[in-house]
This record gives C-alpha cells, sequence and structure tokens, in this order.
C-alpha cells in the first residue's frame, strides 16, 4: 500500500501542469475561438528560458532562491512576449479563415519553435539537465515518502491556476476579456479595445505555460525540445474533454486525464510505457459519449 | 448534340509540350547533383511555369487535357517510359521517384478527406504505417501471396481507421481534429514500446514478388539493363494513375458534389436530404486505404520500417504537401510531392532543417494566400446547348 501516496503525489503533480496547459486553450478558445496548438512548445520555449536564466544567475554566483525566482521570471516573460507575439502576427491575421487553417497555422508554428530549440539551442537535440534547486529531502507518512520539492511545486501551481483564475473573475481586465469571449462587437461598442485586450490575452495564457515549463524542469530535472508537443496534445484533449471555453471543466480534464494515466501505472505497472496510449483511448471513448466535452459548452450554432 | 456556338476545339499542342516539359523538368531535378545548379533549374522551371499561367498555357493546357483525356493518358504514358529510361540504372533517383509517387498517392487520398469532404485528418502517417506494419507482420509469417499483403496492408488501416470512425462522426470541428491526432501522436508511443512489433528498431521486411514477377531483379530489355528500383517505380506510378483516374471520376460525379456540399455546408447538406455521416465515412475510408496501401509498398520497397517513419511530424509534412499543392487540387498534389521529397534529399544542408523550412513555408502560404499555392477551382457547369 506504501505506494499509494506516491501515485497521488506523482499524480497531483501531472494534473496540475496538464490542468495549467489546458487553462492556456480554453482561454485562447473562448476569446478568439481558435485552437493555439503552439501552445505545448510555447511550454518548451519557457523552460528553455528558465534553464538559461539559472544557468546565467548561477554563473554570477547569486544565491539558490534568486535563481529559483529568476527561472521562474524569465519563463514567464519570454512565454508572455512569445504568445502575444503569436497572436499579433499570426492570428489576428487569420481570424476569419476556415478553422482548419487556423489549426494547421499555430500547428506550424508549434513545429518551428521546436525545431527552432532544437537546430540553435546549444545541443539542443538531446535532453538537457535542469538544475535541481528545491531542497532535495522529504518526510514519511506511513510507508510513503514524500518529496518536498514536489509539494512546493504542487501548491506553486494550484496557487498560480488561483491567481489566473482571480485575475479573469474579478480584475477589471478580466472582464474585458469576458466581453470580448462573449461578443466582440458588442464589447468594441462598449469601449474595449479589442485590439489591446487579445495580445494581453494570450500573453497571460501562454505566461501560464512559461510556469508550468519551468515547474515540469524542476519536478522531471530534465527537459528536451521534444516535450511540448505530448503535453499540447494532453493539455487540448484536458480542454476538450472538460468542455473548450470552460475554465473549470478544464482544470478538471487535467486532473482527470493524469488521474486515468496514474491508475494505468498503479494497476498494471507492466503496461506503463502504454499509459497515454490508454488514457488517449478512454478520452476518445469519452468525447465519444460526451461529444461536447463533459461540462457542455454554452450557445448554439447559428445557421 | 453539339457545343455552344463559339466554342472551338482545343489546339493538342499546348498539351504535348506540357507533359514533355513536365517530364523532362522531373528527369532533369533528378539527375542533377550539383546544387547551385539545382537552384537554377529550379528558378527556371519556377519562370517557365509562370509564364505559362501568365500567358495562358496553362489555361489552353487545360482545355486540350479536359477535351482529350485519352491523349493525355497516352501522353503521360510515353512521358514515363521515357523518363524510366533515362533514369534506367540510377538506383537513388528511381528510389527517389518512387518515394514521390507513393507521398503523392496518400496526400491524394489526403486530398479526398480534407479538401474534397473537409475532415480534419492528422494522423496519414499513422494511416501509412498501419500499413507499413501489417505488410511486414504478414511477410514474416509468410505464406501469403504479397497482391493479398498489399491490399491488407490498406485493410487494415481502414479497419484501424473504422475505430475512429464514431468519434469523428459524433463531434465536430476542433473536437473532431482531436481525435486524429490523438491518433497520430499515439501511434509512434505505442510502437515505441511493442516489443512484438520491433520497438524503436522497428522491422525488416522481404521485397515485393508479384504472379511470379521478382520486384528485387533487374529487368533486361532489348538489350538494356534496368535498376530493379524500375519494377517499383513501376508499380507506384500505376497505382497513383489509376488513383488518379478514378478520383477524377469521384470528383466529377454526383458523389463529388455531394462531397462539396458536406464540406461547405453539413447544415445544409442534411436539409437536403444527404446523409451526411455516409460520405463522410466514404471519403476517410478511401483515403486510409490509399494511405494503408501505399504504406505496405513503401516498406516493401525500402525493406525496413520504423516508428520514427510515422511520426506527427510526418503527418504534417503530409498536410503541407495538401496546402502546397492548393487544398482539395488533385493535380497540384503532384509538383508539391516531387518539392517536398527531393529537394531536402538533394540540398544536403537544409536535410537537417527540413520541417523547419516546412513549417515556415506553410505559414507564410496559410497567411499570404490561404487557398494553396494554385487554388483549387470552382465547379463550372459547362452548358451543352441541344440543337
Amino acid at each position: 500500500m506504501g505506494t499509494i501516496g506516491q501515485h497521488l503525489l506523482n499524480g497531483m503533480m501531472q494534473g496540475t501542469i496538464y490542468g495549467l496547459v489546458a487553462m492556456g486553450f480554453t482561454i485562447f478558445f473562448g476569446v478568439m475561438n481558435v485552437i493555439k496548438f503552439s501552445h505545448g512548445d510555447v511550454l518548451t520555449v519557457g523552460a528553455f528560458a528558465a534553464l538559461v536564466a539559472v544557468w546565467a544567475t548561477s554563473a554570477l554566483g547569486m544565491p539558490v532562491y534568486v535563481q529559483f525566482i529568476a527561472a521562474f521570471i524569465a519563463a514567464m516573460i519570454l512565454t508572455a512576449v512569445v504568445g502575444a507575439g503569436i497572436s499579433h502576427f499570426l492570428i489576428m491575421p487569420l481570424r476569419n479563415a476556415p478553422p482548419l487553417n487556423m489549426l494547421l497555422m499555430t500547428m506550424m508554428v508549434g513545429t518551428l519553435l521546436r525545431e527552432a530549440i532544437r537546430l540553435f539551442f546549444p545541443n539542443g537535440t538531446n535532453p538537457q539537465r535542469f538544475p535541481e534547486l528545491l531542497p532535495a529531502g522529504g518526510f514519511s507518512l506511513g510507508r510513503s515518502f514524500f518529496r518536498f520539492d514536489a509539494l512546493i511545486l504542487i501548491v506553486a501551481g494550484v496557487a498560480s491556476i488561483g491567481v489566473v483564475y482571480w485575475i479573469i473573475n474579478r480584475t477589471k481586465f478580466g472582464l474585458a476579456m469576458r466581453a470580448v469571449a462573449e461578443d466582440v462587437e458588442t464589447a468594441r461598442t462598449m469601449g474595449i479595445n479589442f485590439a489591446r485586450v487579445i495580445p494581453l490575452t494570450f500573453a497571460l495564457g501562454s505566461l501560464t505555460a512559461g510556469f508550468a515549463g519551468t515547474i515540469y524542469g524542476l519536478y522531471y530535472s530534465e527537459i528536451n525540445y521534444g516535450m511540448g508537443l505530448l503535453l499540447a496534445v494532453i493539455g487540448f484533449t484536458a480542454a476538450i474533454v472538460g468542455g473548450l471555453g470552460n475554465i473549470w471543466g478544464a482544470i478538471i480534464g487535467g486532473y482527470l486525464f493524469a488521474g486515468l494515466q496514474t491508475l494505468v501505472v498503479a494497476a498494471m505497472p507492466s503496461m506503463s510505457d502504454y499509459k497515454n496510449v490508454f488514457a488517449f483511448v478512454l478520452i476518445i471513448v469519452l468525447i465519444t459519449w460526451r461529444p461536447t466535452g463533459l461540462l457542455a459548452e454554452r450557445g448554439s450554432e447559428r445557421v | 448534340m453539339s457545343a455552344l456556338p463559339s466554342h472551338k476545339p482545343a489546339r493538342v499542342w499546348p498539351l504535348i509540350v506540357a507533359v514533355a516539359f513536365a517530364a523532362a523538368s522531373l528527369t532533369t531535378l533528378v539527375l542533377i547533383e550539383n546544387q547551385k545548379l539545382l537552384g537554377l533549374t529550379l528558378a527556371g522551371i519556377a519562370a517557365l511555369c509562370f509564364a505559362a499561367a501568365r500567358f495562358g498555357g496553362v489555361a489552353a493546357t487545360e482545355a486540350a487535357a479536359s477535351e482529350n483525356p485519352w491523349l493525355l493518358r497516352g501522353l503521360v504514358l510515353i512521358a514515363a517510359m521515357a523518363v524510366l529510361f533515362v533514369l534506367r540504372d540510377d538506383n537513388f533517383g528511381l528510389l527517389m521517384v518512387a518515394t514521390v509517387l507513393i507521398y503523392a498517392t496518400v496526400c491524394i487520398g489526403l486530398t479526398i478527406q480534407m479538401g474534397y469532404t473537409g475532415l480534419t485528418n492528422f494522423a496519414a502517417a499513422a494511416f501509412v504505417g498501419t500499413g507499413g506494419y501489417t505488410a511486414a507482420m504478414l511477410g514474416q509469417k509468410g505464406g501469403l501471396p504479397d497482391i493479398v499483403v498489399l491490399i491488407s496492408g490498406g485493410l487494415i488501416a481502414v479497419f484501424i481507421g473504422s475505430l475512429l470512425i464514431l468519434p469523428v462522426l459524433r463531434t465536430r470541428g476542433h473536437y473532431a481534429a482531436l481525435t486524429t491526432l490523438a491518433f497520430g501522436v499515439m501511434f509512434t508511443v505505442f510502437l515505441d514500446a511493442n516489443e512484438l512489433l520491433g520497438g524503436p528498431q522497428g522491422l525488416k521486411i522481404p521485397g515485393i514478388n508479384l504472379f511470379g514477377w521478382d520486384f528485387s531483379d533487374d529487368l533486361h530489355i532489348a538489350g538494356y539493363t534496368f535498376s530493379f528500383y524500375v519494377n517499383y517505380v513501376i508499380l507506384t506510378g500505376a497505382v497513383t494513375a489509376l488513383t488518379m483516374v478514378l478520383t477524377g471520376l469521384l470528383d466529377r460525379s454526383w458523389i463529388g458534389v455531394w462531397l462539396d456540399v458536406v464540406r461547405l455546408d453539413e447544415t445544409a447538406a442534411s436539409v437536403f436530404g444527404l446523409k451526411v455521416g455516409r460520405w463522410k465515412v466514404l471519403a476517410f475510408t478511401l483515403g486510409n486505404f490509399l494511405a494503408g496501401l501505399m504504406g505496405a509498398i513503401y516498406a516493401k520497397m525500402t525493406g525496413f520500417i520504423a516508428p520514427s517513419n510515422f511520426t506527427f511530424g510526418d503527418s504534417l509534412v503530409m498536410v503541407s504537401i495538401v496546402i502546397l499543392g492548393g487544398i482539395g487540387n488533385r493535380w497540384g498534389v503532384l509538383p508539391a510531392a516531387l518539392i517536398v521529397v527531393l529537394l531536402p534529399e538533394k540540398l544536403q544542408f537544409i536535410q537537417e532543417y527540413r520541417l523547419l523550412l516546412y513549417a515556415l513555408v506553410v505559414i507564410v502560404i496559410l497567411v499570404v494566400q490561404p487557398d494553396g499555392l494554385v487554388a483549387r477551382r470552382v465547379r463550372t457547369l459547362r452548358m451543352e446547348a441541344r440543337s
């Protein structure tokens, strides 16, 4: 029974990362009706930015907590800029194009980011070791062992989900965002600066990816150029399962996916290589049963 | 029954010139080794195509082709024989031509799915891989004639596709895209983990033997020796040609019109009594069959397959070919496949940057020219005056 705690902690950690990624997908979809598939690769960009920040600060001899903070700040700033740039130069010009074109375009943007990291980051083809910045110890409870770093990262991740939720529901900017999501034309007649809200929304969504990327690096101690693709598919899946455009749905979807993976690993340790395959099969069955997600998308189709 | 009064029979020579030009360009591109010369040739071909489009050459060719379909087919056959004769002992060149034809056929299947019917499929490489692994597994068992093995490649791809068809039909838009996307990404994850299918190391496969015609023997015809790859070029060329003809017939039939309606407006289609689901299933099945069949041929030709041949990136490359050729334009797929497959092989320095460049090119095309390089024509109804 000792491993149950381990599985629980691991699942919580993964669920938090997936939830953060899915939240980005659902924010973009809610505001612009687009799937920004490059989101996972923006996360990778964030993780590499964090790595560079840690290298730079440790070369300057800064204390560990400065390195830790620098990692998060560098990741979030760079991903916010990349996200806003993608929305301004690529998504806005194509917003009246067919959804397929948009999806394909963002897939290609993701490929571009992925390949750019692989080709231009020093030794980018190989996985990069991410330095361990958090205290290594842990404590035992019963027969399970809890790592401190995992607990700290889960708390940080859940807190960031809370902050984003607060921004969307309690601030003026969040109100503007929700207004644009509801109806662009009406929002504009009410004096909302559409051209400013959109890039800011994408910056907000993307910086959660940068945050998630840094958490990923700190937890797994290793990052690679291709990690964003699988995270994007999982995040997209989680957002779909929860119902696109629904923040709570995305978070629930993220934890559900992590739960399914963990269940496969815990129940059938010999099949753990197939954990993603099983999780996806179950998810595909789920969306066949509920074609618009668990928490249904609001609104009807205009014909 | 005669054509409109102003309608004169189209002249035939532009068609002859166009086919000869295409054959000559193909041969030159395959043969050139020097990279600067290749760049110049490409620029020259592009300039000639542009000039032909500018001065009505393309329209004249199209008119001639649509009036004389059998002349077109005959000319293509003659041109193909000429190309094969020139390239007869160039193993690498012939392998590339066969690969281009395989990609082109898979992308015609994708054109039926995405271009005609509007179904998204981000797992083309996974369906190709399904066919390839089917051929490998059946080949290891042995005993089955190769024609059965190749067809089973297509059928198993259809079967795997049919497992996805229910979610594809039940869901719409982005929800439907997820299904093939997840399958495309999961395919390699599954293969990497599966020891029975060779894991990351992949599988070896023997060559094709169709009705006693052994594909690994060189051909000797009239004193000339042809490399054994000619066999594969003939087979893939025949399949591509047949696919082109059948897809053309499909597009010109009522089914083609119905597929268009399903793509353009599902609600309107069902209002007019079209069984939307039926036509989606048809298009999905046809495309997956082509992918699986070509995957089986590809596996047999290269003699070796591994999960890394069928990644999500490869699926995106295939979608890029469809976009590059003009979404829904089946003729555009041929030059697009040629460029996408040939260039990285020829220009060694871009081999490494291949995916990066495709991504850039597709982004630019989608922003600047959303219908693809050579847009599909809107259907025209030729009124035949009855007297």
